[in-house]
């Protein structure tokens, strides 16, 4: 490849993705604003968030533990968005996943850590994909909206939890709504101690490679594109639409069955009634920031991470409440989405 | 100086790489009807958006009513007069007829309170002029016609005194296009200025009183209608002589190579819209199916493109049988398809020129290898395509959707010939795009039949299916109602078979 070429494709790159950093300071300005208003120091606050998220490795890290879910199941979404599937269901998806990943670690705890820690990652991507091929299969047999289903089979799934861990699965001492460890042998090495960095972080990016590839590269992404843009015309040069949305989904939500057994087996190694803060939801957004690029997905998880790692002292050490917190993150997600119309526009006005 | 309404001088408009308009002159005398006549990517339609505030020119001054003026934005636009129906309308499906009409241009407030009024002079105005439009129906349960008709309406409603129409007769039946000419020759009689913007000759010389005629993004001449003939703005529009008969050669047709026997379709309503239809293709064959639009076309060749459920007693195609799970492979088994909507089922718009070509075959090699898309292989075989159906098009990476309507049928029409069918099923062919481009598929079409290809031809163009056809078949309410070879003495039995008669009961 000659080196104008790739210098242009590095800049339209770019371009698609600086979009959401370039919005941040003015989502700040609109946070100091309301954070003056309810009499509180912005300087301080935001020093609080900056330090929380950079001040050192630790806390790099934390930052980069945080994007982890939210890259896996931003990259998923990309692709079912890519294929116009609007699957608002990562988070039932995540849960199955992670479900799926904490029986495997229990149950099959004996086995050698070399075939389980691989086991539990493949489980939990099956259980992900098949709640969410479960969508799939409604839209394609009886026309069901995904994005009534998916937001149904969310709570299918949150519920399902809810009993596995106050019943069958509750840990022997049974005091807390969780089960017991997940076999040692199931956890996924951390390779900077003292930190909690994990593998699982290179994995979601290796993730979000690959499925760049997948998409743009290969004939699968053509035809996922294809259905994405104009089902019509794909039925006409003979692409089977059904059997693509199934594919769209079951990527989708086997990615964010990936999420769920990483954050098992990596970070809380047991589960419990609400392991996800909403990660399925926050994803949404990861994804569309971007405008569904896979590669761009990491840097606007990364962004999500810091966020989430930065409000969470904000709020400890400026004593912040947490729905200004909430609403900072809130202006954050706006302001990207508005630049990223902007952008869209501008783009087009130039083409 | 000659009095006029709107001058524009020296217009020039750039999309990034590609000129639009490269200093376009026109000069539009009030109470006329002055046609705006050029291929598909002459740059018509862009100079008319310049004129109604959706673009800003680059360079060039406008001069309306004897002012300069510049028109930022449709809204200025509407309060000079000028009024505009666009070629894809701009209407809420939603909403009444009355609520369309004021949108956007009525205080919001104030609209429930006066939709009585509003409905009142709307009634009035259609009296007026005609147009038997109801302020109170839904613009969904409006027909095509209607919906140009509320469009119009509009214009008038804002008291246009110039109406620019963008390709006004692509969407309608002959008969409500002969309507709509008669219509707007009432309307300039009245003193309204209309510029009509077209590529159909005929319609030039039936309605303009002076035309323009546009080329490659440039004004070429201002004709009077009177003192011009067709085959002479077709050659200032393409730029060269225009075949206006294709040579068509005398051939034997050989075997069959598709048949269908009982046919039977049902529409998106569940009521029968091909019922009991056979008819057989033969090898170099074109077989055209001839119809007023509606009667059961569009379901036959769904039907025969596998993309609908059909019953049929025997479909057979290169002497295989077919089931129906068939006919969704059917490209697999040696059958291309021109789609009558090449938007909606020929084209993924956003893509590339390129992703189109390869839209049947990406899976297969070379185009693909262990499931890559093989880029370089894709890009060279789309310039030899673009070269040998001479497309317009900068680079094969830009997006079709930036390609002119015409250029984008060569597209599909290129994919699909080139795949070297047995069998051919082409939908309305040359549907709104221009001679030039016409010209070409017809030759095209041609000659894929003297290659030896069946083709069933259907389209609601009796010139075009007298054109390409060696046999016609009529069809009417979802019936064959008989066959007729391509003589032209024989126009008048096809015209009463199109509208349901046979000879016996005539």
């Amino acid at each position: 490849m000659d080196w104008a070429n790739l210098r242009t494709r590095l800049t339209k790159m770019l371009r698609s993705v600086w979009s959401p950093f370039a919005a941040i300071p003015i989502a700040l300005l609109l946070g100091a604003l309301v954070l003056l208003a309810a009499g509180y120091n912005p300087i301080t606050a935001y020093e609080a968030m900056w330090q929380g998220a950079f001040k050192d490795r630790t806390a790099f890290t934390e930052v980069l533990i945080k994007a982890t879910p939210l890259m896996f199941i931003g990259v998923g979404l990309a692709v079912a968005f890519k294929c116009s599937i609007w699957n608002i269901g990562a988070e039932g998806q995540f849960y199955a996943g992670a479900v799926m990943a904490t029986v495997t670690g229990i149950y099959l705890g004996d086995l050698p850590r070399l075939i389980l820690i691989p086991l539990v990652l493949i489980m939990g991507t099956a259980g992900g994909a098949l709640w969410g091929m479960l969508a799939a299969y409604l839209k394609n047999r009886f026309g069901a909206s995904e994005v009534v289903t998916t937001i149904m089979l969310n709570y299918v799934a949150i519920y399902i939890t809810g009993y596995l861990v106050t019943g069958p699965m509750i840990e022997t001492k049974g005091l807390f709504p969780q089960t017991p460890k997940i076999s040692e042998a199931a956890w996924l090495p951390r390779f900077l101690p003292p930190t909690r960095l994990h593998i699982g972080f290179i994995i979601a990016v290796l993730v979000a490679v690959l499925l760049y590839i997948l998409i743009f590269k290969t004939s699968i992404g053509y035809t996922i594109r294809a259905v994405g843009i104009n089902p019509i015309a794909a039925r006409y040069a003979g692409i089977n639409v059904k059997r693509n949305i199934l594919l769209a989904m079951g990527i989708s939500g086997g990615a964010a069955g990936l999420a769920g057994a990483v954050e098992v087996s990596a970070i809380s190694y047991r589960l419990y009634q609400l392991i996800s803060p909403g990660f399925g939801f926050d994803g949404i957004a990861v994804a569309l920031l971007v405008n569904n690029n896979p590669l761009g997905v990491i840097f606007s998880s990364f962004l999500f991470g810091a966020l989430r790692s930065g409000a969470e002292v904000m709020m400890m050490t400026a004593k912040v409440p947490s729905v200004l917190v909430s609403l900072i993150q809130g202006f954050v997600i706006l302001s990207v989405v508005a630049f990223g119309v902007y952008r869209v526009t501008t783009v087009e006005k130039e083409e | 100086m000659k009095d006029c309404i709107v001058r524009m001088e020296n217009i020039v408009k750039s999309f990034g790489s590609v000129r639009a308009s490269r200093g376009v002159n026109l000069e539009v005398c009030p109470g006329e009807i002055h046609c705006l006549l050029g291929e598909n990517g002459a740059g018509k339609t862009v100079l008319m958006s310049i004129l109604y505030g959706l673009y800003q020119p680059d360079s060039g001054d406008i001069y309306y009513k004897n002012k300069k003026i510049t028109i930022g934005s449709p809204k200025d636009a509407i309060n000079l007069r000028i009024g505009m129906v666009h070629q894809h309308f701009m209407l809420v499906p939603t909403l009444t007829v009355a609520e369309n009409i004021v949108l956007g241009q009525y205080p919001a407030w104030k609209v429930l309170s006066d939709m009585p009024a509003i409905q009142e002079k709307i009634y009035q105005l259609s009296k007026e002029f005609d147009l038997n439009v109801h302020p109170e129906a839904l613009v969904q349960d409006l027909s095509v016609g209607e919906q140009q008709r509320v469009e119009i309406l509009k214009a008038l409603y804002h008291g246009a005194d110039l109406l620019v129409l963008d390709e006004p007769t692509a969407v309608l039946t002959p008969q409500e296009s002969e309507h709509l000419l008669s219509f707007l020759r009432e309307l300039a009689d009245k003193g309204l200025t209309i510029l009509f913007i077209t590529h159909k000759l005929e319609e030039v010389m039936q309605v303009s009183d002076r035309v323009t005629i546009l080329r490659d993004g440039k004004a070429i001449a201002t004709v009077n209608t009177s003192e011009t003939n067709p085959r002479e703005l077709a050659r200032m529009m393409v730029g060269r002589d225009v075949l206006m008969e294709l040579m068509k050669k005398e051939g034997e047709s050989g075997e069959v190579i598709f048949s269908v026997r009982n046919l039977n379709v049902k529409d998106e309503k569940g009521l029968p819209a091909v019922k009991n239809l056979s008819l057989e293709v033969r090898e170099r064959e074109v077989v055209g199916i001839a119809g007023v639009s509606g009667n059961g076309q569009t379901e036959l060749a769904l039907a025969l493109a596998g993309l609908v459920e059909s019953q049929f007693d025997e479909i057979i195609l290169n002497k295989h049988s077919l089931t129906q799970k068939d006919l969704s492979r059917l490209n697999h088994l040696g059958m291309a398809h021109i789609p009558e909507d090449r938007q909606k089922m020929g084209l993924i718009l956003p893509f590339s020129v390129s992703e189109n070509f390869i839209a049947e075959t990406y899976r297969n090699e070379p185009f693909s290898k262990k499931g890559f898309l093989q880029f370089r292989t894709i890009k060279d075989y789309s310039n030899m395509l673009v070269k040998k159906f001479s497309i317009r098009v900068g680079d094969v990476d830009e997006a079709i959707a930036n390609l002119s309507g015409g250029n984008q049928q060569k597209v599909v029409v290129a994919r699909e010939l080139d795949r070297r069918p047995k069998f051919l099923l082409v939908n309305q062919p040359t549907r709104g795009i221009d001679i030039g481009a016409t010209e070409f598929v017809r030759q095209q079409i041609l000659a894929e039949r003297d290659a030896g290809s069946a083709i069933l031809l259907i389209s609601t163009d009796l010139e075009e299916i007298f054109a390409l056809s060696d046999r016609i078949l009529v069809m009417y309410e979802g019936r064959i109602m008989g066959e007729v070879p391509p003589d032209h003495n024989r126009v008048e039995e096809i015209g009463l078979m199109m509208a349901g008669k046979t000879e016996a009961t005539a």
